[in-house]
């Protein structure tokens, strides 16, 4: 078990200097970053003034020594747009996304535990249609359409909810429900085959034969086995409703880091861009080890190794 | 002791769907259970021992599986007889590992690896008994040191992985017997397990189902094992019984020529053989409705009978008793082996339905 | 004899099986047809649309779709802020989607075919080193990643391939390698290796046959995937330039109208649940009838 966690974390640190390297060389995929700095039909002069201000002429492994250090104090440079350190700006926006991502996810996990179970243990029955439709549809609307019509229908005809801003529990639920539906159906496509292939293994059997009956071999047997995989795409589906937030936050004007990808990437604010990548791409990683762990406290088999 | 009847089966029919066609897993499998008695099954791979056994308490997947007819009337030593196979879900749920307990085969995958041993040999105390709490994990340590687990208190909270193949075993065997059942269905217990640790475990059974009087039904592939446990043998092939008769008859005049075959790969018994049958040829194909004896293809006594009906269960000449539920020695050959003849056309085979105990509807 | 007979009447035969296969699973039949209507657009968008798709009439501006009773069949799904035909601009937004989605992981697939042999093939330090590369894309957000990459390149259609192209092929790069690694384990590569067989041969005869089932399965979904985000990346003004009917482009600037012409954003859409729903279904079919290792978890 130590030694298992500290390979992890090994492997988590080496994951993050790739996010770095990525990151850094991201802004630079033109060759000429101050170029892609400024707007389209910024002068020469104020081309060469962004390249000085921000040490391109400098060689690139001295480029590169200056980020990963100011990286590491969590330094990522003054934002263009707001003249603000990038970091901090990042973290007043974390809040509001993280709010609305678990509010996601709870959409998310409200509605495909109990369609992906009943589907999942009731093969070729309506409900099973009912999971396996939810699933298709969670891969085949995307997220910024159904926004959008959430909006039509609940906002603009029944004035239900908000179109847009972050104030009380109303605002978020239309945001929740458009960048909840994927993993909706994510995980109702999981859950489901994950009861399909518990289902048939030998000690479901087992339990029967001792006069366990259905519902109990539900919750006792299979759903504690399902959870496990479940848990271990937590992270990866985290990691989708990051990268999602981008068009949700957009739409419903919610102050999340999401928006702020967007704005900074209008704005050509690449420091700033910078910033969130690398933070976002570190929450991820950290949640990866983390569900690992849990993987890992959950199931015995890995728990007793060494 | 022996003399009273727990369990009735008759005409027992099981069918699979599957992407190849119809399998017919199980066809017409009569036979009786005595009290306190073993059953030994034994059969190659395939021939329809497992399915059989657990359709009895419906532990097969329906679908793909379904049984297509047949009654399994269990009657229990204090209660009213009841046919299994019309009972609702929760009647079977309270008659599953409480009157009737099962063993499977691959102690490595049978147990959840996700539970202690301790709280699912509980589980079954629980949900039968009205034992609670620490009481019930009391009787789950005590049945743990039954069956021969040292240090059974601390090994309650043990998972399986910790545990070896042959105390997995051993587990399986204290959930089986946890709520002192009727019956044990063991469907080869000890194939998956050391040649060491298999004897171990067939002592132990033994052991426990005699001093309880349980009766068992045992499954195996191995003729050696079943010759010093089993009362009675059935052998099945194809999906049919094909045999069946005391052990000590069906070893020493074995009627069918599938049996004679599969005696004569066990080497003790083979000097004895008169005829010795290699057993050539490949296992049957289930997709073809059973029109036809299934051994047709293999049998070097084969005539044109064979293949053009279904055999009945005929009394072998000599058997002591002419009541199959009495373990009259029968076989379901239309080749006399005894008289080394052909059966006459007349000859009439077994009605087993005409033999029925207790007044069940 | 005659046992043998019977028995072949009751087994089914290889054709009757796929037959039941494609019965019993009428939904990959139905992403048939849902895929092959949007290709058929994209093919013949120039015979079949009913109005030009980019030329613009103010006049008849924001007209709301034929069923509306301020509609006109003439523009069967209403017209768009600058009074284009949508269903002409839906049928050739099919192109960049379809062009998009297969050029995309055409790239993919043939990097990550590469990468994935010679990590399979010759393991040590470079396989560690392809699949470390690999994972760590899948580390960042996969859409911040790309969102980030097409703002840096600017708009343009191969700008948006090369994305989709280079960012898709860890995937490719797994299974790949994946089967090698199997097929490696199986034994009958180091046999045929001694028996003087050549890299070559190996490839080609016996890893390349194996993979072609999961590849095309995965190459389904991954094509889906492309058209979806394209449409993201339009959507937030990083995909095509805004000339190009496109369906991203279209929700765009549908999205400003939403509050009183919402079939500017709706049909588009569609399209995108449409076109992605068909490939889907194809997708899980395929999946079904080359891969029977995965058959279990299908259905
Ligand atoms: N789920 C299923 N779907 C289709 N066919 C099945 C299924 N389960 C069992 N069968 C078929 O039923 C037949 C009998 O199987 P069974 O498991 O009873 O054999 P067995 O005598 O127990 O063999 P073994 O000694 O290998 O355990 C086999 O031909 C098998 O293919
Ligand atoms: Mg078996």
């Amino acid at each position: 078990m130590q030694r298992y966690l500290f390979t992890r974390v090994i492997q988590s640190g080496l994951l993050m200097l790739g996010v770095l390297v990525i990151t850094f060389f991201m802004v630079r995929l033109t060759g000429d970053p101050a170029r892609t700095m400024v707007p389209r039909d910024a002068s020469p002069e104020r081309v060469e003034q962004m390249r000085v201000a921000m040490g391109f002429d400098d060689p690139l492994i001295i480029q590169f020594a200056r980020y990963v250090g100011g990286a590491v104090r969590g330094d990522f440079g003054q934002s263009l747009h707001y003249r603000a350190p990038s970091m901090r700006l990042v973290l007043e926006r974390v809040p509001a996304t993280i709010q609305l991502t678990l509010a996601a996810l709870g959409f998310a996990l409200l509605f495909s535990v109990p369609l992906g179970i009943i589907g999942g243990s009731r093969p070729g029955t309506i409900w099973d249609t009912l999971a396996r439709g939810f699933g298709l549809l969670g891969q085949t609307v995307p997220n910024f359409w159904l926004a959008l019509m959430l909006i039509v229908v609940f906002s603009v005809e029944l004035r239900w909810f908000p179109t847009f801003g972050r104030s009380g529990f109303a605002s978020v639920v239309l945001p929740a429900v458009a960048l909840g539906f994927f993993p909706l159906g994510q995980f109702t496509r999981l859950i489901r085959s994950a009861v399909l292939e518990v289902r048939s293994e030998d000690y479901i059997r087992t339990a029967y034969s001792k006069g366990i009956e259905e519902w109990q071999v539900l919750s006792r047997h299979i759903f504690r086995n399902v959870s496990i995989t479940l848990v271990s795409i937590l992270g990866v589906q985290f990691g989708y409703m990051l990268g999602g937030s981008i068009y949700i936050e957009s739409i419903f004007a919610w102050p999340g880091i999401g928006r702020m990808i967007n704005e900074a990437v209008q704005a050509r604010d690449f420091p700033l861009v910078q910033a969130i990548a690398v933070f976002s791409a570190g929450f991820v990683v950290v949640l990866n080890l983390l569900t690992d762990i849990a993987y890992a406290l959950i199931d015995p088999r890995i728990r007793y190794e060494d | 002791m022996t003399g009273d009847t727990v369990l009735q089966v008759r005409n027992l029919a099981v069918e699979f769907d599957s992407i190849d066609g119809t399998v017919h897993a199980v066809n017409n499998v009569s036979f009786d259970l005595k009290r306190g008695q073993t059953l030994g099954v034994v059969g190659e791979s395939g021939s329809g021992k497992s399915v059989s056994m657990m359709s009895l308490l419906r532990l097969i997947a329906e679908p793909p599986g379904k049984i297509t007819s047949g009654s399994a009337v269990f009657l229990p030593r204090n209660g009213e007889p009841v046919d299994l196979l019309q009972l609702p879900k929760r009647w079977l749920a309270r008659i599953r590992g409480d009157r009737i307990g099962f063993v499977f085969q691959d102690p490595m995958s049978s147990l959840n690896p996700l539970m202690t041993v301790g709280e699912q040999i509980a589980e079954s105390v629980r949900k039968h008994t009205e034992l609670q709490g620490s009481v019930c994990r009391d009787r789950a340590v005590e049945l743990l040191e039954h069956v021969g687990i040292p240090g059974a208190a601390e090994r309650y909270n043990n998972y399986p992985h910790q545990f070896s193949g042959g105390m997995r075993q051993r587990v399986m065997i204290a959930i089986a017997i946890a709520c002192n059942p009727d019956i044990i269905i063991a469907d080869e217990p000890t194939t998956a397990l050391d040649v060491t640790v298999q004897a171990e475990i067939v002592d132990r059974m033994q052991k426990l189902t005699k001093e309880l009087s349980i009766s068992v039904i045992w499954i195996s592939h191995d003729l050696g094992v079943v010759a010093g446990i089993a009362d009675v043998l059935m052998v099945m092939y194809g999906g049919s019984v094909v045999e069946r008769g005391e052990i000590s008859r069906v070893y020493s005049h074995p009627r069918h020529p599938y049996t004679i075959g599969l005696l004569g790969a066990l080497p003790k018994l083979g000097a004895a053989q008169k005829r010795l049958v290699n057993i050539g040829g490949s296992p049957p194909s289930l997709f073809s409705p059973p029109r036809q004896c299934a051994f047709a293809a293999r049998c070097p006594w084969v005539f044109d009978r064979c293949k053009a009906e279904r055999p009945p269960l005929f009394f072998a000449t000599g058997s002591h008793s002419e009541d199959p539920s009495a373990h009259g020695h029968v076989t379901a050959c239309f080749y006399d082996l005894e008289k080394d003849r052909r059966r006459d056309p007349d000859e009439t085979g077994i009605d087993v339905t005409a033999f029925e105990v207790g007044q069940q509807g | 004899m005659r046992i043998d007979a019977l028995d072949q009447e009751n087994v089914r035969s290889p054709f009757q099986r796929a037959l039941r296969i494609v019965l019993r699973d009428k939904t990959g039949l139905i992403g048939v047809f849902l895929f092959g209507t949007v290709l058929f657009c994209a093919v013949f968008a120039a015979y079949i649309v009913p109005h030009s798709p980019i030329e613009q009439n103010l006049r008849i501006s924001r007209q709301p779709p034929g069923w509306h009773e301020a509609g006109d069949w003439e523009y069967p799904l209403g017209t768009d802020n600058l009074g284009r035909d949508m269903l002409s601009r839906i049928i050739y937004g099919s192109r960049v989607s379809l062009t998009v989605g297969f050029f995309g992981v055409l790239i993919a697939m043939s990097i990550g075919m590469l990468l994935g042999l010679v990590a399979g093939y010759l393991g040590g330090t470079i396989d560690n080193v392809i699949m470390g590369v690999a994972n760590l894309f899948l580390a960042i957000p996969y859409l911040l990643l790309v969102v980030v990459v097409a703002a840096v390149l600017g708009r343009s259609l191969i700008n948006v391939i090369l994305i989709f192209g280079f960012t898709n092929a860890p995937l490719f790069v797994r299974i790949t390698r994946g089967e090698v690694l199997r097929i490696r384990k199986s034994g009958y590569v180091e046999s045929a290796v001694s028996l003087g067989a050549k890299p070559g041969r190996i490839i080609f005869g016996h890893i390349l046959p194996n993979l072609i089932g999961p590849l095309l399965t995965v190459a389904t979904f991954e094509m889906s995937g492309m058209i979806f985000y394209e449409a993201g990346l339009g959507f937030l003004g990083l995909s095509v330039p805004p000339g190009i009917p496109s369906w991203g482009n279209m929700l765009a600037a549908g999205r400003q109208y939403i509050q009183f012409s919402p079939w500017i954003a709706a049909f588009p859409g569609l399209a995108i649940v449409f076109t992605s729903l068909g490939m889907n279904l194809l997708g899980d079919w395929l999946r079904d009838v080359l891969d029977p290792r995965m058959r279990r978890s299908a259905s």
